[in-house]
């Protein structure tokens, strides 16, 4: 029995391994092959060459400490990654912490979760499309907000914006956070609050002392989550910006339209040496092995 | 107790007058009245749902206190936080923090407190080599064995210089071997601190070989306090005598009444005499008898004498070997579960084998008479 065992664990692991080589290996690979090669026009020319990645930061050494395009484009992406983990991480947690802690009854968890999940109804499309009417020059808010008297004029600043990037985002993936934060909390044993409480700890105390460092791996997967989606996105900082912010993902996918593959390429290339980066950071920070 | 480690922390007597714990409908804990003096090493025993644990959390202050008022050291605690109370609790899983190393763990309530980083790890140090686990500083509590946990959080309740020390359970989660050795040492440490122990506990064995104080508990009720010989040997109620163990519990209706004697007629016919002051004719009595102050004797021998309560006449179902003593059971009629602990010399002076008929005899003044009227069909602990 011994000696076929490794075989059969291999048999097994097979199906899920091949899915992982032809839907993200192989097409990480070409990706990889495709950065280096050259293109013009109309075509694209099998190469072995660094020029791509050359363009992209061409002059940006030089240029320092003005920032070319391509580290605007990085540093805009990068703040919004950050501003939007910022506050669905704030938003995550407090709800995590009110459905973990506060809620009592397991249906009551269950129904508030599906609630959660309702911005997950609509396709992007329409929930985008939606914001208009709320956010806009002559949106609701607008309305509110002069009707109450609390601004003298309608406000630009809620549609198209960075606001409004920032608020589509934490709309949708806060649940992202929830998740994984509540997975955490979960797992907290009850009677070490009890026993926090009996050491003289204040709940602001049991909270950093106890509950923060206790859900550290939950914080770190749904950050995983919410950094890597925003960070390759186009969508919704295009549409939600009004095509007037710059992304990362943006400037791929504009490159893509224009049939500029190996450049594409290699924006995605550097994109996922970004994100991997930052990845490893976090998990230098926590050790999420303990989490799964 | 005389050479108390730290003079600060003496041992704070605890009153709880008309206690009571409502969930709802439902009575926990039924006005209880108790007090237990300082420096005491008390048990509170009892089956599990008899209103211990939520006793020994109204005192920590993890639970609020319906009605009643607790006083600790002289002190009203009703409505204190627990960290305000001079208590420390010690959890039944121990609940250390499992983030933080062992010295970080004792020393928690001091960080808490504001003490600075030196100081607290000095104190910290302290506790844990009272508690001889100094060599593992910096473990964390997966890396540590049950009993080591346990000595920590014993550390980590003690490092606050609490008067009086709660203890949900601690030894449970022990294999029965270590579960005798921190026993022991549970004991050291309260005579050496000096201060009182509240222990929960639903092992009678424990309870005994622990306490000063036992106090015996059931739906939310006392049924009595006392030294473990005294509960041992003088059972108040008829729960206590079942709870406690080794006794045997006879039920009766008096017969016949006269000289402070009061003769039963037993269930399965059999004729008792035991003392009773006054109660009468008719009445059912329920009284026990320590299984180890019953001799056996061969059927063909029974005779009532004088110094005879009664006989018990009955079939050997069981003979188990026991070391200093040889346990018999016996089937009597009306009897459940009859044991008769005999000496080990007193057994094989006579030996009996499994369906031998004899008689069990004891004398009038191991009769213990059981307050509460008989309860049918009762469940055995």
């Amino acid at each position: 029995m011994r000696s076929h065992r490794p075989t059969v664990a291999y048999l097994q692991a097979a199906p899920l391994a091949l899915v992982f080589l032809l839907f993200f290996v192989v097409p990480l690979v070409l990706t990889v092959i495709v950065s280096v090669w050259d293109y013009n026009e109309y075509q694209i020319i099998p190469d072995f060459t660094f020029n791509n990645y050359r363009e992209i930061f061409e002059g940006c050494i030089a240029d320092l400490p003005a920032l070319c395009v391509t580290f605007k484009t990085y540093w805009s992406t990068v703040k919004y990654g950050f501003l939007v983990w910022l506050c669905t991480l704030v938003i995550g947690f407090t709800i995590a912490y009110f459905l973990a802690f506060h809620v009592r009854t397991l249906t009551v968890q269950i129904v508030l979760f599906l609630i959660c999940t309702i911005p997950f109804w609509t396709s992007n499309v329409i929930r985008m499309i939606s914001w208009i009417p709320l956010l806009g020059r002559n949106g609701l808010v607008n309305d509110a907000l002069l009707g109450l008297g609390l601004v003298s004029e309608r406000q630009e600043w809620l549609l198209f914006s960075g606001f409004s990037v920032v608020l589509a985002f934490v709309h949708l993936y806060t649940l992202f956070m929830i998740v994984p934060i509540f997975n955490s909390m979960m797992r907290i044993d009850r009677t070490l609050l009890e026993a926090a409480n009996d050491a003289g700890a204040s709940g602001w105390q049991t909270l950093t002392n106890v509950v923060i460092p206790l859900c550290k791996p939950g914080i770190t997967i749904g950050s995983i989550f919410v950094i890597t989606i925003v960070m390759g996105d186009f969508i919704t900082i295009g549409v939600m910006g009004g095509q007037q912010i710059a992304s990362i993902g943006k400037v791929i996918q504009v490159e893509m339209s224009y049939l500029q593959f190996p450049a594409a390429a290699a924006n995605a290339v550097i994109l996922l040496a970004v994100v991997l980066m930052i990845i490893y950071a976090m998990t230098r920070l926590v050790d999420i092995r303990k989490e799964l | 107790m005389g050479d108390a480690r730290k003079p600060a922390a003496t041992g704070a007597d605890i009153r709880l007058s008309g206690v009571s714990k409502r969930y709802g409908d439902i009575v926990a804990v039924d006005e209880i009245e108790l007090t237990i003096p300082g420096g005491a090493y008390c048990c509170l025993l009892g089956p599990s749902g008899c209103g211990k644990t939520s006793t020994l959390r109204m005192i920590a202050g993890h639970e609020t206190i319906s009605s009643g008022e607790i006083a600790i050291g002289g002190q009203v605690v009703n409505g204190l936080a627990p960290a305000q109370r001079p208590t420390a609790m010690m959890f039944q899983n121990y609940a250390l923090f499992p983030h933080l190393n062992c010295l970080d763990n004792v020393a928690f309530s001091l960080k808490m407190q504001g003490v600075g980083k030196t100081e607290r790890h000095d104190k910290a140090r302290e506790l844990l080599s009272l508690v001889h686990m100094e060599g593992f500083a910096a473990r964390l509590p997966a890396q540590l064995s049950g009993g080591q946990q346990q000595r920590v959080a014993l550390a980590r309740a003690l490092v606050t210089n609490p008067q009086v020390l709660l203890l949900d359970e601690p030894l449970s989660a022990l294999d029965p071997f270590l579960r005798v050795r921190m026993r022991d040492e549970l004991r050291r440490l309260q005579i050496e601190l000096g201060i009182t122990f509240v222990h929960v506990t639903h092992s009678q064995e424990e309870a005994m070989a622990l306490a000063d104080l036992i106090v015996v508990m059931d739906h939310g009720r006392i049924e009595q306090v006392g030294a473990p010989r005294t509960v041992y040997s003088e059972p108040a109620t008829l729960f206590v005598a079942r709870f406690i163990g080794g006794h045997n519990i006879i039920t009766g209706t008096v017969a016949e009444q006269g000289n402070g004697i009061a003769t039963l007629s037993g269930p399965g016919g059999q004729r008792f005499r035991v003392p009773s002051p006054s109660v009468p004719t008719g009445a059912s009595i329920a009284f026990a008898v320590r299984a180890d102050k019953i001799a056996l004797e061969k059927a063909a021998q029974t005779q009532s004498t004088d110094g005879h309560s009664g006989a018990l006449p009955g079939t050997v179902t069981s003979v188990e070997y026991q070391g200093a003593w040889v346990q018999v059971g016996l089937d009597a009629a009306g009897v459940d579960e009859f044991t008769v602990a005999l000496n080990e010399s007193a057994f094989f002076d006579q030996p009996v084998e499994v369906g031998d008929q004899v008689s069990a005899v004891w004398a009038l003044e191991h009769v213990h008479l059981l307050a509460g009227a008989p309860i049918a069909g009762a469940e055995p602990y």
